[in-house]
């Protein structure tokens, strides 16, 4: 795998930085990130607490826009892009999983799993949506609501919605920080397996070295710069 | 459109959570009060109305020297509109050897086509009301005809050739007060033995009139039509203009009843715009989490603005079962007011409603909605992120124009929507300004009270925006709902003032300047307390300003009228006491300069005459000039003898005068007036009595009207306020969830959740006494013409009511949060 910004690049930060302006100034969270990401990687994003993984996580999915440089999406430059044509983007290509599952209180699992699915104007979104929840093992619960799903089935669904569309890009934000090791390591399994099915470029936030340690490559922040970026021997 | 099937499904879904229903309930809440006060103001407004046009028995009445051409029957006839004839004149009726004056009144079928005649079957008898006039050959009399001529029930009397059998005693007739003129006892018979009389002829004083009526919209359509073809020989008289009392008193009811239209439309909106904001702000994580899976902007504001009108339209369903539902046990409770032939108010009140509810809707959410727009997607991630705040402007604005909208609909007094819109405007800024005074100042107690109050006034001060807008809507449902209280009492106050025990209760008329003295000596040598005297001298107005009164031209088209008929001149010393100065000033007492005269306010508005003009009389064929000194209103409710024009003492000293005087004799003190009349039989007594009960009925009808939609409205507001605080819950309900979770007990979160709406209410109860004190002030003077006085008993009201309401409907929200389990309510929590 290569860490050129070529053709095969789905995913690239170009100088970015990102300030924001506090009450005691302004405060450089991202300082000149610059990488690229083939398709089908997994990349790791490592670092300490507030090293600024969530805020890179958040740029190159163009939920935020960098105060510097441009990140390049499936051949698109986010930067050029309004709020509107960023959140097309999203619909055609990404999905995500939350730290804290992000599931619609009001619908039931099988509905939130559909959302995605309706947004980008589906019409099989339920069929499609009943097949996934059956692979992340919730076909019995599909009519449960997120209130009466434990943390670990919560995510489970969370899974499902992010892999429905089959994005080329997944963004998972520390997605077994809130589940115990056990849950959170059937929770990775899970995950590694679809990605290897899909084929799908994995971009995973953690904490967890061992995580890390799984997947084809590992960015290291501190203290909002790139400190390291290494190839993980499979 | 995929956005609106998207709204759709997920509004289904939306409903079965439970997400909407407050706002849900809002809406429901908001229409059927709406509609019930509608309804209800249509039914007693119309009611009322009805009974002040029985004065006339009829909604118009046209008169005439001549017999009334066939042509106006008809045209009445178009417009589905009712006709009875009368014709009345004075003559003498004989019974045997004994006679005596009567004025005679001969009716048609419907008389009278308003109110209903009461006879009783023999003098002094049990009264029944009948829905028939008397037959050919027949004949209802007042029981003073019988007294003088010493006739009864049975006998015949001769109406000029014809001879016809008394078969009843007439006590009531609805329009027994008109036609002062009239001052003979009537005889009431049926026009079919008109001509067998023979006493229609030349030279007969006959009058002519044609009674009118029928539904509203007709009567005005048709009372339009004729304005211009109508000839000078006919005269056209309206219920208003002939009953300036009973009016002033439904005129009041009427406009306590638009108020109470305007307080619940004010409720409502308090109860929308904080259920709309809760509806926005809960939407929030979704929105974001819809952007970030790659929905557009304009995607969420359509899903949102489609399900805010699905809301509204299932919401509008269900409020205008229920307000219909409202209307017809309403209807049964005020069965006894509102009987009778009123036209069906249809489906008007609910549609108004429901509109009403969809504005309001509308106008208070849609700014937060539209904003939610701007919601950015990094949300999933820091949750900490929000929305700009949508522009205050707009959201002021928009709720500002819908409330004004709404209010001009239904109340259409622009002076009202003026007063009642600027003092809440006024009052709102008061309260938020105030409410973030209060909030940051009890955040600094907080470090000296018991742990409950800590967390309690801690909770406030750190909502401080959000408490403060708490703060507003409770002060301005508080507000609204003393507002009501005091208006009803000060209006009930001020009608029964009017409707005195002392007010005077008989007229006397044709009392000869020398009979005056003898008059004081009877009543005073029989303990009754004697009449002040006016002097009435008649005179026709010929000059104004050097100009003939036929050429001039006038604002009003009833000047003409009035100043070509008679005109009864009086003169005072000084200004009556039911009379109050407008404009110019009042005659020293001793004044015998050149003739002055006071014009009444009316007379002045209608003819553009003014202070300075000349009139000039024709009096017993001398001529007489005034300059006009002073306007004057007069207050009919007084019972007092009133005259337009009234002269400088002196003025009138050279012309033939009578007098009249009104006084109140109890019934034990009425052998009084026996002897009065048998001393003096020239002088006419007139029984205001029955006039009086008549407007008494009104009165009566009237509040009791009104207490009962002022009940109404007032559960609808404390359920609004209840609404209110259901709205306010969510967050507490997590936050005690966690308190609980880290081991504080169940009482002293309770306890604590209570000491922050303790001072929210109080906060609120005070604010709202204020504004209501200043309201009322202005309401009653500037509205409802009645004395305004302060009530401190109001503050101790407003403050218990703030601290009840919000207490007791926090405590049931509280009570269902705290008492959850906190797992629940934590595993509920967002994620
Ligand atoms: N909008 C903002 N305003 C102020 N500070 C911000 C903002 N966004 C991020 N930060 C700060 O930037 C730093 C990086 O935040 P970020 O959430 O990216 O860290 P992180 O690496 O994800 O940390 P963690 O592992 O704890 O999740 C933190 O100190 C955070 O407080
Ligand atoms: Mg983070």
């Amino acid at each position: 795998m290569s860490n050129d910004s070529g053709d095969s690049a789905v995913l690239a930060a170009h100088s970015i930085s990102k300030k924001v302006s506090s009450p005691e100034g302004s405060l450089t969270i991202l300082s000149d990130v610059s990488f690229s990401i083939a398709a089908g990687e997994s990349v790791a994003v490592v670092g300490p607490s507030g090293a600024g993984k969530s805020t890179l996580l958040a740029l190159l999915a163009g939920l935020d826009l960098p105060t510097a440089g441009y990140v390049v999406l499936n051949g698109v430059n986010l930067g050029e892009l309004d709020e509107d044509g960023r959140a097309r983007a999203r619909a055609e290509g990404v999905g995500f999983v939350f730290q804290s599952f992000h599931l619609v209180p009001s619908l039931n699992a099988l509905e939130n799993v559909m959302l995605p699915l309706e947004l980008a104007g589906r019409d099989d979104a339920r069929d499609a949506s009943r097949a996934i929840i059956e692979r992340v093992g919730l076909k019995e619960r599909w009519s449960h609501y997120p209130a009466q799903l434990s943390g670990g089935e919560k995510q489970r669904v969370a899974i499902a919605r992010a892999f429905a569309t089959e994005p080329a890009v997944l963004f998972a934000d520390e997605p077994t920080g809130n589940l115990d090791t056990r849950t959170g390591e059937t929770i990775m399994e899970l995950m590694f397996e679809l990605n290897r099915k899909s084929s799908t470029t994995l971009v995973l936030v953690t904490h967890d070295n061992s995580l890390a340690g799984r997947c084809d490559r590992m960015l290291s922040l501190d203290a909002g710069k790139l400190v390291a970026d290494t190839q993980v021997a499979a | 459109m995929k956005a609106l099937a998207f709204a759709m499904r997920s509004f289904g879904r939306e409903l079965r959570s439970g997400e909407v229903v407050v706002l849900l309930s809002a809406v429901i809440l908001a229409v059927a009060a709406l509609t019930a006060v509608g309804f209800l103001t249509d039914r007693i407004g119309k009611a009322v109305e009805r009974q002040a046009n029985e004065v006339l028995a009829a909604d118009l009445r046209l008169r005439s020297q001549d017999p009334i051409p066939n042509s106006w029957r008809k045209l009445a006839a178009d417009y589905e509109l009712r006709t009875a004839d009368m014709v009345l004149f004075p003559t003498v009726v004989f019974a045997g050897d004994e006679s005596a004056l009567t004025t005679l009144l001969a009716v048609t079928e419907n008389y009278p086509l308003r109110g209903t005649v009461r006879i009783s079957d023999a003098l002094f008898s049990e009264q029944r009301e009948v829905d028939r006039i008397p037959a050919a050959g027949e004949v209802w009399v007042d029981s003073a005809l019988l007294a003088r001529v010493g006739a009864d029930v049975g006998d015949t009397l001769s109406v000029g050739e014809a001879e016809l059998r008394v078969a009843a005693v007439v006590t009531y007739r609805p329009d027994q007060s008109i036609g002062f003129a009239s001052l003979a006892p009537t005889l009431l018979m049926n026009t079919a033995d008109l001509d067998a009389t023979g006493l229609i002829g030349v030279g007969s004083r006959v009058r002519y009139a044609l009674l009118i009526a029928g539904q509203a919209e007709s009567v005005s359509a048709f009372n339009d039509a004729i304005q211009d073809q109508l000839p000078d020989s006919l005269r056209l008289r309206s219920a208003e203009e002939s009953s300036e009392r009973a009016y002033a008193a439904a005129d009041r009811a009427k406009r306590f009843l638009s108020l109470t239209a305007v307080i619940s439309l004010l409720l409502s909106a308090v109860a929308i715009s904080m259920s709309a904001r809760r509806f926005a702000h809960r939407r929030m994580d979704t929105v974001a989490l819809m952007k970030s899976l790659g929905a557009t902007q304009g995607f969420v504001v359509s899903v949102a603005i489609a399900q805010l009108i699905a809301l509204g339209f299932i919401g509008v369903a269900a409020g205008s079962v229920v307000g219909f539902a409202a209307e017809e046990v309403l209807s049964w409770i005020l069965a006894d007011i509102i009987r009778g032939d009123l036209p069906d108010p249809g489906p008007a009140p609910i549609m108004l409603a429901s509109g009403s509810a969809m504005v309001l809707l509308v106008g208070f959410a849609l700014p937060s909605l539209i904003q939610l727009r701007n919601t950015p997607p990094l949300r999933v991630l820091r949750h900490d992120v929000m929305p700009p705040a949508p522009s205050r402007i707009l959201v002021g604005g928009l709720s500002l124009a819908a409330v004004a909208v709404l209010l001009y609909t239904s109340v259409g007094d622009p002076a009202m929507l003026v007063i009642v819109l600027g003092g809440i405007i006024v009052i709102a800024a008061a309260l938020y300004l105030v409410g973030r005074g209060l909030v940051a100042t009890m955040g600094r107690f907080r470090s000296g009270v018991g742990v409950a109050w800590r967390y309690g006034l801690a909770n406030v001060a750190r909502r401080g925006r959000a408490s403060a807008v708490q703060v507003v809507a409770f002060g301005l449902g508080l507000t609204v709902l003393l507002l009501l209280t005091l208006v009803r009492t000060d209006l009930l106050d001020g009608w029964r003032q009017t409707l005195d025990q002392d007010a005077p209760n008989h007229f006397l008329i044709n009392i000869q300047r020398s009979e005056t003295e003898s008059v004081t000596d009877i009543f005073e040598s029989r303990g009754v307390m004697p009449p002040d005297y006016a002097p009435l001298v008649r005179a026709r107005m010929t000059l104004i300003n050097g100009e003939s009164v036929k050429d001039r031209e006038y604002p009003a088209e009833d000047a003409q009228w009035f100043v070509n008929r008679e005109q009864n001149l009086s003169w005072a010393e000084a200004l009556s006491s039911s009379n109050e100065l407008l404009d110019g000033e009042w005659w020293p007492p001793d004044y015998d300069g050149p003739p002055l005269v006071s014009i009444e306010e009316e007379v002045a508005l209608e003819t553009g005459l003014g202070i300075g003009d000349t009139l000039q009389f024709e009096i017993a064929g001398q001529q007489l000039e005034a300059k006009i000194a002073s306007v004057r209103r007069i207050n009919w409710d007084s019972f007092m003898p009133n005259f337009f024009l009234v002269l400088s003492p002196g003025a009138l000293d050279e012309y033939p005068a009578t007098f009249i005087a009104s006084m109140r004799v109890e019934d034990e003190q009425k052998a009084a007036l026996v002897d009065l009349v048998r001393e003096h039989p020239t002088i006419s007594v007139i029984d205001l009595d029955s006039i009086l009960q008549q407007v008494r009925g009104i009165i009566e009808k009237a509040s009791m009207a009104v207490q009962a939609v002022f009940f109404f409205t007032l559960a609808a507001g404390i359920a609004v306020l209840f609404a209110a605080v259901q709205s306010t819950i969510d967050e507490r309900r997590f936050e005690s969830a966690m308190l609980r979770a880290l081991g504080a007990r169940k009482r002293i979160v309770f306890s604590g959740v209570m000491a922050e709406f303790a001072a929210l209410g109080a906060a609120a109860g005070i604010l709202a006494s204020a504004g209501a004190s200043i309201l009322a002030a202005v309401l009653a003077t500037q509205l409802f013409d009645l004395p305004y006085t302060f009530n401190p008993l109001l503050w101790v009201a407003g403050v218990a009511a703030g601290l009840l309401v919000v207490c007791a409907s926090g405590y049931f929200a509280a009570r269902s949060a705290i008492n959850s389990a906190p797992v629940d309510v934590l595993r509920g929590a967002p994620g």
